[in-house]
């Protein structure tokens, strides 16, 4: 499904994010990537999802190249991930409900079909009561939940997550880790990049590790 | 298909509200916009009114040979038969004194002051064409017409048409000119405001972009907003003209009873409208246009 081949990421200013690291996720696979801070996790994810190109190297997913994509097939790529954003990054003019919803008219759904299903995956993340509250009125919990009823709401086939639980207490964690489990079971690729060890622990999964941008044995 | 119409709905609604949303920016923006378009289009077409009267009295070049005021029946008849053997005369016709002086009391409402009159003070008249309407022809057949016996003077009746046809025609491409500045104005001011616009909503913009939204897609609600902001400004042009030609035609009245005529400003046909609303909008949409795609450029996703 997303394969990395020698891949090397330099930043502007010469900082080497990644090098030389390759690994492959197979398809309906639940893998934990982790790593301390700076490590490179959030690196791989922008990686995958053609929001940065590798400096060297190939990033596949499901056998395109995401670097020789043509700018206007990029959005095509990211509309078959969801993406659950470190800050989150929730438009702070729109309630939850709109803000679950803009996935799905950008992928062009109709207008009672969308709103079913924005519902469904409130519904899902528990926040259903809240679909006219404004993102700055909920908690920290509630925020990154409605970030993953975004992710998930029209059906990606990969979900990608980058530090979900951070700044969670461990409660709200767990629950966290149970819906990604859960949406795991109804087939989607879930890809987590997290430091968090709880996350670990209770996942149990298959794990690439990262050491200051290395694949660690 | 439908996608494609839901979409545009979806950005359109997007527009309008936004466009509401802040009506004290959005009215002095419309405001600056049919000021703009208000100046030059009705300018533009009052001088072309008036070059359509002009040259609806310019078509047909005519002369008018005066006889002087003893000529006798016999002096016409001379003339008449000049006329009519010359090869070069289209159409001519006699106008006896007494009815160019009826037709004078009816036209002109100068009725009272010709009444004062002790004898008729018009000549009798010829008024011709030539048959190829060349300037050599007429000028040929008014030296000739000079040197008749009993003709007082010989005036070709196009050229005053044709001094104002080009005097209007300098004041119409004037009024061009300063047309296609005030448009050039018009896309500039929806260039910065949707610039603006994009500032304010870039973080929306790049969410939109890292979930997988197409240029298409982000790009079309402003320019909605351009076109709807030039429709606006276009409609309140009209208004303007409108009420200044409502003005003007008051003052002008009264101007024109003076003179005994009957003079108005044209207020602007649906054609015209239509036009005008049409241009706003393209402007509109043109600077929005511009604006986004120099704008959209720099804001990628993070």
């Amino acid at each position: 499904m997303i394969s990395f081949g020698q891949v090397h990421k330099r930043y502007p200013g010469g900082y080497d994010a990644l090098q030389d690291v390759s690994f492959a996720i197979e398809a309906g696979e639940l893998v934990l990537i982790t790593g301390h801070s700076g490590a490179g996790k959030s690196t791989v994810l922008k990686l995958m999802a053609g929001i940065e190109s590798p400096s060297s190297g190939t990033v596949l997913v499901s056998g395109q190249n995401v670097a020789k994509l043509k700018p206007a097939a990029v959005p095509f790529l990211r509309r078959r991930f969801g993406i659950v954003f470190q800050d989150h990054k929730l438009l702070r003019d729109r309630n939850a409900f709109q803000n679950v919803l803009l996935p799905l008219q950008i992928a062009g759904f109709d207008g009672r079909d969308a709103a079913r299903r924005a519902r469904a995956a409130l519904d899902k993340v528990g926040l259903l009561a809240k679909e006219k509250a404004m993102p700055v009125t909920l908690s920290g919990g509630e925020q990154q939940r409605l970030c993953i009823a975004r992710a998930v709401v029209h059906r990606p086939a990969v979900l990608l997550a980058d530090e979900p639980t951070g700044n969670l207490d461990e409660a709200y964690g767990r629950d966290i880790v149970h819906l990604f489990r859960a949406l795991h079971q109804v087939g989607a690729t879930v890809v987590i990049a997290t430091h968090d060890r709880m996350v670990v622990q209770s996942l149990n999964v298959r794990t690439i590790s990262l050491s200051r941008g290395r694949l660690e044995a | 298909m439908k996608t494609w119409l839901r979409d545009n709905g979806r950005a359109l609604r997007d527009a309008v509200g936004r466009l509401l949303a802040s009506p004290l920016a959005s009215g002095l923006n419309v405001l600056v916009i049919a000021v703009a378009l208000s100046l030059p289009a009705g300018l533009y077409l009052s001088l072309t009114r008036l070059q359509s009267f002009t040259r609806q009295l310019s078509t047909d070049p005519q002369i008018s040979i005066f006889l002087a005021l003893d000529a006798t029946a016999g002096d016409a008849g001379y003339v008449e038969r000049q006329l009519r053997t010359d090869p070069g005369v289209g159409t001519w016709r006699f106008i006896p004194r007494a009815q160019a002086l009826a037709d004078l009391k009816r036209s002109a409402g100068l009725a009272d002051v010709l009444d004062d009159l002790q004898q008729n003070p018009l000549p009798d008249a010829f008024v011709a064409t030539v048959r190829d309407n060349r300037p050599e022809t007429l000028e040929r057949l008014r030296d000739e017409a000079a040197r008749w016996p009993k003709v007082a003077h010989v005036q070709l009746d196009s050229e005053w048409a044709r001094r104002l046809d080009a005097a209007v025609r300098l004041g119409r491409t004037g009024a061009a000119i300063l047309g296609g500045l005030l448009s050039a104005a018009l896309v500039a001011v929806t260039f910065n405001t949707i610039r603006l616009q994009i500032l304010t909503r870039r973080e929306e913009i790049e969410v939109a972009k890292l979930i997988g939204a197409t240029n298409a897609f982000i790009r079309r609600p402003f320019l909605f907003f351009g076109a709807l902001q030039g429709l606006a400004g276009g409609l309140a042009a009209w208004l303007i003209v409108e009420g200044a030609a409502f003005l003007l035609n008051r003052d002008l009245g009264i101007l024109a009873s003076l003179y005994s005529t009957d003079l108005r400003l044209p207020g602007l046909r649906p054609a015209d409208v239509a036009e005008l609303l049409g241009f706003s909008a393209v402007l509109g949409w043109l600077g929005a246009w511009l604006s986004v795609t120099r704008h959209l450029a720099e804001i990628e996703g993070r």
